[in-house]
């Protein structure tokens, strides 16, 4: 595994990068966002500092999937009409990437799926179903979300995304899938649903009179 | 690992956030801190946007039924499958059924970490509920039926649900005229429902409560109101026992006619007189009574049998017997008919009565024995051919044909009683049965 290390274009402090694949981070002292490029980092946006938090997932909040251990090195924050959910960038032992999301405390594992065939978002209706690798799934929402707050290591860079469309597809067993649709090309994720206590997340945050 | 970064402070504990409602000014706590999307002001009940800093009022509602208070408060404490779970939210949703509002209450449990998950109560019957990881399969007749990690569920009732009521926090944006098309289908003491608005289709998971055990687990003072009727998923006090009853019958059963076997072995059952007879008309003074040979009777006192066939044919025969002991004169008497009748109506063939007749004598100690027979007929008739035989011991069938009934009693009952259960609760779901009686 190899770390990344450089400077804030805007304060200066040690900025470094876990996971060698992100290109995208915040600066942990003045939250700038930053951005990767061949030579060095360049500011493109700046994080508020009191947002809405709900999960009790924080960056380097640990856990095992698969009998894989992981650690949480980034956080995009989506809101939409009914509320907000998060996808926590997760590092796996083995080098992967994965996403752990928290909808109002219904927890997933998923991972990036390349060279499927996807659906254009248009055509997509509540109820239709999909195969992909031989699993069925059936789509159970569609959410038009915005992007609320980044934190931390990404893989891609979102600082700037519009509204976008996120199709959630459930099958009979606990995977899940999801189509997100804020890139020109639609990225499938799949995954499955996990109990909060199969995780077995360390270093989560405390709430006033819960323990 | 080098150049790891320092250590992050990490994210705040997040706190009880304490807010003043824009429309009365009262207070209102955030239990459900940043999960709340809408809080609903239990003064003025005003409905709040929770993820608006200023508290944006997004609808307001006039209680038309006056205020509808919930059992459970606001902010009780209890523990579901060993998670403490916290009352943040209230609502009380309706149907109509031909003309008749039924209503029932949700309750929103939340835990910081483990989410949310609900209560339902309708009529003192309660519901823990959460939402399904798992989709059921629905097949070509879901109308009927779904399946539900390998179990089936069978479809109870569709209908449009409209929210009425609300109080505290809600983890979606909810108003008051929300709609949404919900099917119920169930397996006691489980109940999945699929509830589908314009965009989302939902399917959630209940397991059947009773108000005693909702008590217990918030720890909730007095007594929970009695429940009426029976619910959708309520699991049968009686179904549970059925098979039991049905497995122990069956044993008994299986016991009694081994034992009928085993006794019907010890019985002697022998033959101890054949005679064949003819009854031909006589004049008067002629004295038709006559007694058989001697036989002997053994063992311990016992029963007699006495076969009679007769070969009668639109005719009757009648025949006084008496069982008489030789040694103390002691009798026992009976009489027995036995006639044929056959011929042909407007139906067809037609036969009344056999030519055969089996009577028992009870209890008759061993000793020396013979029988005296008197046969009677119509005064002219032409001559009868009938046989006795006398069998010793034999095995009776009545001790066990009321064993039978004794056992199959219980279980007929029980089974009577499950039917009972079964269709009070068929009886308000889409599919009520047939009735048993036309009145």
């Amino acid at each position: 595994m190899t770390t990344v290390v450089s400077t804030c274009p805007n304060c200066g402090a040690k900025v470094v990068f876990r996971w060698s694949s992100s290109v995208q981070t915040v600066c942990e002292y003045c939250k700038s966002i930053l951005v990767r490029t061949d030579v060095d980092l360049q500011k493109v946006g700046q994080i508020s500092d009191a947002m809405p938090d709900s999960s009790p997932i924080q960056l380097n909040t640990e856990g095992i999937y698969r009998s894989k251990s992981f650690v949480v090195i980034g956080r995009i924050t989506y809101e939409y009409a009914q509320g907000s959910w998060n996808e926590w960038h997760v590092m796996m032992n083995d080098g992967t990437n994965a996403w752990l999301s928290d909808a109002q405390g219904e927890y997933a594992v998923s991972a990036r799926r390349e060279g499927e065939t996807l659906p254009a978002s248009a055509k997509l209706q509540v109820g239709q179903q999909f195969t992909w690798m031989n699993q069925g799934y059936t789509l159970s929402v569609i959410t038009r979300a915005r992007y609320q707050s980044v934190d931390g290591e990404l893989p891609f860079t979102t600082w700037d995304k519009k509204e976008a469309s996120f199709a959630d597809f459930r099958t009979e067993n606990r995977r899940f899938a999801t189509l997100d649709y804020s890139d020109t090309e639609p990225a499938l994720y799949i995954g499955e649903f996990m109990e909060f206590d199969d995780l077995h997340l360390k270093n989560l945050r405390s709430f006033e009179g819960w323990s | 690992m080098s150049g790891a970064p320092p250590p992050s402070a990490g994210a705040p504990q997040a706190r009880v956030r304490a807010l003043n409602c824009p429309s009365c000014g009262a207070a209102l706590e955030v239990r459900s801190f940043d999960t709340a999307v809408t809080i609903v002001c239990a003064s003025c009940h005003s409905i709040l946007d929770a993820k608006d800093p200023n508290l944006k009022i997004l609808q307001q509602f006039k209680v038309i039924t006056g205020e509808d208070p919930p059992l459970i408060p606001l902010g009780t404490r209890g523990k579901i499958r060993g998670t403490e779970y916290e009352v943040t939210g209230f609502e009380r949703r309706s149907i109509k059924v031909e003309g008749v509002t039924y209503d029932w209450h949700e309750y929103v449990l939340f835990n910081p970490f483990k989410g949310f998950r609900y209560l339902t109560e309708y009529a003192g019957h309660w519901n823990d509920i959460s939402v399904c990881k798992e989709t059921p399969i629905t097949g070509e007749d879901s109308y009927m039926s779904v399946n539900y990690m390998g179990e089936m569920f069978k479809h109870f009732q569709t209908a449009n649900a409209k929210t009425s009521y609300v109080l505290g926090e809600f983890p979606w944006q909810v108003r008051v005229g929300d709609l949404a098309n919900v099917t119920d289908y169930v397996k006691p003491p489980r109940v999945l429902s699929r509830e589908k608005s314009d965009d989302e289709v939902t399917w959630s998971v209940g397991e059947y409560m009773t108000g005693r055990e909702v008590w217990s687990a918030f720890d909730l003072g007095g007594s929970p109101p009695e429940a009426e009727g029976v619910y959708e998923n309520q699991p049968s006090p009686v179904s549970e026992n059925v098979a039991s009853v049905a497995a122990l019958f069956l044993m008994f059963a299986v016991a009694l006619g081994v034992l009928f076997f085993i006794m019907a072995g010890l019985h002697g059952n022998h033959t101890v007189l054949v005679n064949d007879y003819e009854f031909v008309e006589q004049s008067a003074p002629y004295e038709p009574s006559f007694v058989t040979r001697e036989f002997d009777l053994d063992g311990r006192s016992s029963n007699v049998e006495i076969d009679t066939s007769a070969s009668v044919t639109n005719e009757w025969i009648y025949l006084n017997y008496a069982l008489i002991d030789q040694d103390t004169g002691r009798a026992w008497d009976l009489g027995r008919e036995v006639s044929f009748y056959s011929g042909y109506d407007s139906d067809g063939y037609w036969s009344e009565g056999s030519r055969n007749d089996v009577a028992v004598v009870p209890s008759v100690p061993a000793g020396h024995y013979y029988l005296r027979i008197e046969p009677e007929s119509d005064a002219t008739h032409p001559p009868i051919q009938y046989s006795v035989t006398v069998k010793r011991d034999v095995p009776g069938l009545m001790f066990y044909g009321l064993g039978l009934l004794a056992l199959l009693l219980p279980a007929v009952g029980m089974g009577w009683r499950a039917m009972s259960f079964e269709r009070e609760r068929w009886s308000e779901s889409d599919h009520p049965p047939t009735p048993i009686f036309d009145s």
